[in-house]
């Protein structure tokens, strides 16, 4: 009956992370990842970075960016292992990895972000 | 009336059950580029760890955060965020066109053709990427 | 045109054989032949053995899928000619058990049609002079394209996930429960909700979309299922929030 019921809820959660990946992500990824270490782009300082992230709406956005992608991977890593690997007898420990994994970072990132 | 359990075909001697093999999605390329489209997934978390170790530098302060920049600028890890940049514009763009196939608008009684929104989306994206761009390169 | 092309044609004999061995034939090619007509070549003056279904032979019954060089295709919609200069590899349809030669066991796929209860549930039927249900051109529109499905299990044969996971449902299956959860006239959305809800039910697709590409009548049962599956997160949000019932 729990399993059931979960199915509806994980898939939304999938869907939330993956539309948040695919508007937020790539932006973040070019610019942080390849532009600025690549160009000589001076990055902030460390006051100013720690200053934007100290404000309330960007602690939330960034919660909203490390958890729900966190999610969107969990859900399609686990299927992916199910139908590309087909080790689905192997289901508690996949699940407990893919949704435990996305559970930590949550809990790592709510975790960091109380702290800076 | 209760339908039968949902089995899949039951057991018959004489039929012919071929098994699905390890590596069916090599057997097509729409079915490979499915599976890439699904790896993207794994590239997304690792931006999400990328940016945990960050925030795990902010709050270490300053000398932490000059290492984390540092690490950042290494070219292994340039070379593991150029692919994974790659894979994550895969998923958007993947993603942006599959999404409209699930919503079903209907304006004065006609659907709204995908195209459309997915256009909508696209321009969505292009405004996000810029105004983030510049906060994110600005301060 | 004397052109002729080679037919390999997956033989099974559950008396003989313990696995499908391929049989090669050569047939005419003619402009407007389809493959199907070069099966009934074969069975008509050359092997009378070759075992296959069909039958309307214009693309409407459904009957005469099978793998045509690894794509789940009518034969009766496929031109031989597009396949020239061959060979061209007919296989029975992928992920059914193999029955003789060409012909699958469908039995599984008909269980789950069933099971999604694919015609109009009333919770009162209207006496036959109240009159008809009536319906705008609109409210068609809204199921329509998922009512054109001709039960030809190409998208079965195109899904992997039908092939991996036993208790997936399908993607005609759940674009035929879509079709009528959409129809003006049909009451039982939650009925079909209770047995399409299940983790094996829907939500062992991930979207390939192959289903889509393979049907010959343009149903697009992926959107089907995607959409159903976000009619299902609000249902798990509405009987979360409102236990008693906004139904």
């Amino acid at each position: 009956m729990a399993r059931r019921q979960l199915e509806p809820f994980l898939w939304a959660l999938f869907s939330a992370g993956g539309v948040v990946a695919a508007l937020f992500i790539p932006v973040h990824l070019f610019l942080w990842g390849v532009a600025v270490p690549v160009t000589g782009i001076t990055p902030p300082s460390y006051a100013a970075a720690l200053a934007a992230a100290q404000h309330p709406a960007a602690r939330l956005y960034l919660l909203a960016i490390c958890s729900l992608p966190l999610f969107h991977w969990a859900h399609r890593f686990r299927y992916t292992l199910y139908d590309g690997l087909q080790v689905k007898h192997l289901n508690e420990i996949i699940n407990t990895f893919c949704y435990g994994g996305a559970i930590a970072g949550t809990a790592a990132a709510v975790y960091l972000l109380w702290r800076i | 009336m209760k339908p039968r359990a949902l089995a899949h075909t039951p057991y018959h001697p004489r039929w012919y059950r071929p098994r699905v093999s390890t590596y069916w999605w090599l057997h097509q390329w729409s079915y490979a580029r499915f599976v890439l489209r699904e790896l993207t997934s794994i590239f997304v978390a690792w931006f999400v760890l990328l940016t945990l170790f960050g925030l795990r530098a902010l709050e270490r302060g300053p000398a932490a955060y000059a290492a984390y920049l540092a690490w950042l600028r290494r070219p292994t890890v340039v070379a593991i965020d150029a692919i994974s940049f790659l894979f994550v514009l895969f998923h958007a763009v993947t993603w942006f066109s599959l999404a409209p196939r699930a919503m079903v608008l209907r304006v004065g009684g006609k659907r709204v053709p995908e195209k459309v929104i997915a256009g909508a989306i696209y321009a969505v994206w292009v405004v996000i990427s810029v105004v983030l761009g510049r906060f994110l390169l600005g301060g | 045109m004397s052109e002729t092309i080679q037919l390999q044609i997956a033989r099974y004999s559950p008396e003989s054989d313990d696995e499908p061995r391929w049989q090669t034939f050569e047939t005419p090619v003619r402009k407007e032949w389809t493959v199907l007509d070069a099966l009934n070549y074969i069975k008509d003056r050359v092997d009378g053995s070759v075992t296959y279904r069909w039958s309307c032979r214009m693309g409407i019954c459904g009957s005469c899928g099978m793998m045509v060089n690894g794509e789940p295709k009518l034969t009766c919609a496929t031109f031989l000619g597009d396949y020239l200069p061959g060979p061209v590899r007919i296989a029975p349809l992928r992920y059914f058990p193999v029955v003789r030669d060409l012909v699958v066991e469908i039995g599984d796929f008909l269980e789950k049609l069933v099971a999604v209860k694919p015609w109009l549930v009333r919770k009162e039927e209207k006496a036959p002079d109240a009159g008809e249900y009536l319906q705008t051109p609109q409210q068609l529109d809204a199921y329509k394209q998922f009512s054109l499905c001709i039960n030809c299990m190409l998208c079965y044969a195109a899904c992997p996930v039908y092939g991996l996971e036993p208790g997936f449902i399908g993607p005609a299956a759940l674009a035929l429960a879509q079709r009528y959860n959409l129809d003006s006239r049909d009451q039982g959305a939650g009925e079909r909700m209770d047995i399409l809800s299940q983790a094996e039910g829907i939500w062992g697709c991930t979207f390939v979309g192959e289903c889509t590409a393979a049907c010959p009548k343009h149903v697009d049962p992926a959107g089907a299922i995607q959409q159903y599956k976000v009619a299902a997160v609000q249902d798990w949000f509405k009987t979360l929030l409102l236990p008693r019932g906004a139904r």
